[in-house]
């Protein structure tokens, strides 16, 4: 169990967390999305204690991470696989954890089996490594002392299609016997088709959290007409809020049937009208954050 | 819970969480061997000590080819063999310090150990474990030289007081646990490793320059006052500049360092 409260973390002026709070529970894998900058990787380090949040808390089962005895045997941790001593070997890497968790150093070949590391590659310097290689290698290290709760900031990236895809089966199969998963992305579709429930983070704050089904159920309703103006003044008048789409659709968040009796009264011929589903979450995650996610490249 | 298994993913007994709470406070004994371990399992670390190992049988071969005869006895030649150790070791407790943060291991060690003092006791445990084998490979070369000597009509003299031995030993430990401190306190191996060598010679240019510094230098030029630790006997005196030196150039960085490490945002 992971319970992030009320957790803001501040350089300057600048609010990199702003009052982020969420919960994830044991058997689920809870998507951390939002772009580049918005403070999932800052939010992820003040939950493992390596970043001093400025106001808030973060606990594992309960507890401060700095309060767990043996953090990895609790909690499996994967913030960026390219953090790891160039020079080593990648067998070496998890013989030290190994080591520093009292855990049997048969454990190392196991992991290594389980991402699929084979014995050449185990004996290369990590230097030698493609970042799929050390996601890999990463995610081995985080699952080293066989943990409940994994914390993975953007483990896909660098993975192959296929690699993605092992993923995915090994985050779920780990969720389904009773685990928790938090993982982060910048890509919705990467997560969508693993995680139970979302948190979306924008500009340090969560502009949405909850089920999934639930979220992509929320997201909208994509609507054409054949007068797209007139559709326009139509949902003006019904107080809609519209967001037109890069093919000329609209998303509006209202449900089929308002929009369908709005236009039916303006004598409107539509073309589609359907929920947007994960589109209208992308659509929403987009323009939930993209001003601060330009204000992050220019600032 | 239900256990979903598809053939994809990983053997039953390996896969999975497992009961949440096990296994205590990792213990002081475990980190420092994963210190040590650290020290020597990365190309740099091996092949410093490989250096070092040479560097020792060097000195011998020189003591036994170029030293006056009344030299050639364990304690000059342990004296001796000691020194590339005590230049090169204080490098090994730089590294050890900064490669954390080069290298950005720092984010997993503290992940896996988020109390961060605990690491840095077994980084300066581990150190001064390497000193003490450091000294006693020295003293096993330098009694192999030493019978040597004996065979080629040196002096051959194993005299060697515990109070000898001891000050050989403090002089390795004193010497590593200030690159350690170094180390701790900037953060950055070509910072640290440069500026542990530079600090003391420039000490030694400006006390040579400034007089005022000069007697200043007597209390707190750390290369002078450990001079005593090498030679056959130390006086109260030495031990007291010894003390006020090694709190300036260990204690000091150390403290502040520690402050740093416990303070610095890992990323």
């Amino acid at each position: 169990m992971i319970s992030v409260d009320h957790l803001s973390k501040r350089y300057g002026a600048h609010p990199a967390v702003n009052d982020v709070s969420f919960t994830c529970g044991p058997g689920t894998v809870t998507g951390f999305l939002g772009p580049n900058g918005a403070g999932k990787s800052t939010t992820m380090r003040m939950i493992c204690g390596l970043t001093a949040p400025t106001s808030g808390t973060a606990t594992i089962d309960g507890r401060p991470y700095q309060r767990l005895a043996n953090p990895g045997r609790r909690i499996g941790v994967l913030l960026d696989a390219s953090a790891q001593h160039a020079g080593r070997t990648g067998r070496e890497i998890l013989t030290l954890a190994a080591m520093t968790q009292g855990l049997d150093r048969r454990r190392v070949d196991e992991s290594l089996d389980r991402v699929g590391l084979n014995n050449t590659a185990a004996k290369r310097r990590v230097k030698a490594y493609s970042l799929g290689m050390r996601q890999r290698l990463g995610l081995a290290y985080a699952l080293l002392g066989d943990p409940g709760i994994l914390i993975l900031d953007e483990p896909a990236n660098g993975l192959d299609p296929e690699g993605i895809f092992w993923m995915r089966g090994l985050l779920r199969d780990f969720a389904d016997r009773g685990g928790t998963v938090l993982l982060s992305s910048h890509l919705l579709r990467e997560v969508e088709a693993v995680a139970d429930r979302l948190v979306v983070i924008g500009g340090g704050r969560v502009v949405a959290q909850g089920d999934k089904d639930e979220l992509l159920a929320a997201s909208g309703t994509v609507v054409r007409a054949l007068d797209m103006a007139g559709l326009d003044a139509v949902l003006t008048r019904a107080g809609l809020t519209a967001v037109t789409s890069a093919d000329g659709s609209v998303v509006v968040q209202a449900d089929a049937e308002t929009i369908g009796r709005a236009a039916a009264q303006a004598a409107l011929v539509l073309l589609e009208l359907r929920p947007a589903g994960s589109g209208g979450l992308e659509q929403m995650f987009l323009t939930l954050t993209a001003g601060d996610s330009v204000k992050e490249a220019v600032r | 819970m239900t256990a979903v298994q598809s053939p994809q993913t990983v053997p039953a007994d390996v896969a999975g969480p497992g009961p949440g709470e096990r296994a205590g406070k990792i213990s002081m004994v475990t980190l420092t061997r994963v210190e040590l371990r650290k020290l020597a399992d990365t190309r740099s670390g091996f092949w410093m000590l490989v250096v070092i190992g040479l560097a020792g049988a060097a000195t011998a071969a020189i003591m036994l080819l170029a030293a006056p005869g009344e030299e050639q006895a364990f304690q000059p030649l342990l004296a001796f063999a000691l020194l590339p150790a005590s230049v090169l070791l204080p490098v090994l407790g730089i590294l050890s310090m900064t490669s954390e943060w080069s290298q950005r291991t720092a984010l997993t060690t503290f992940t896996l150990v988020p109390e961060r003092g605990r690491v840095i006791l077994a980084k300066l445990l581990a150190c001064v474990l390497i000193a003490v084998a450091a000294t006693v490979a020295a003293a096993a070369l330098s009694a192999v030289a030493n019978l040597i000597a004996i065979g080629i009509g040196g002096d051959g003299s194993w005299h060697l007081t515990a109070d000898q031995a001891g000050r050989l030993l403090l002089n390795q430990v004193v010497f590593v646990l200030m690159g350690t401190a170094f180390g701790a306190l900037l953060m950055n191996s070509p910072l640290a490793i440069v500026l542990f060598f530079a600090i003391p010679t420039a000490w030694t240019v400006l006390s040579s320059l400034v007089k005022w510094l000069a007697t200043a230098a007597e209390w707190i030029d750390i290369n002078m006052t450990s001079t005593p630790l090498s030679q056959p006997d130390m006086s109260a005196g030495e031990w007291a500049r010894l003390a006020v030196s090694a709190a300036v150039w260990i204690l000091l960085p150390l403290v502040a360092g520690t402050v740093r490490v416990l303070r610095r945002e890992v990323n």
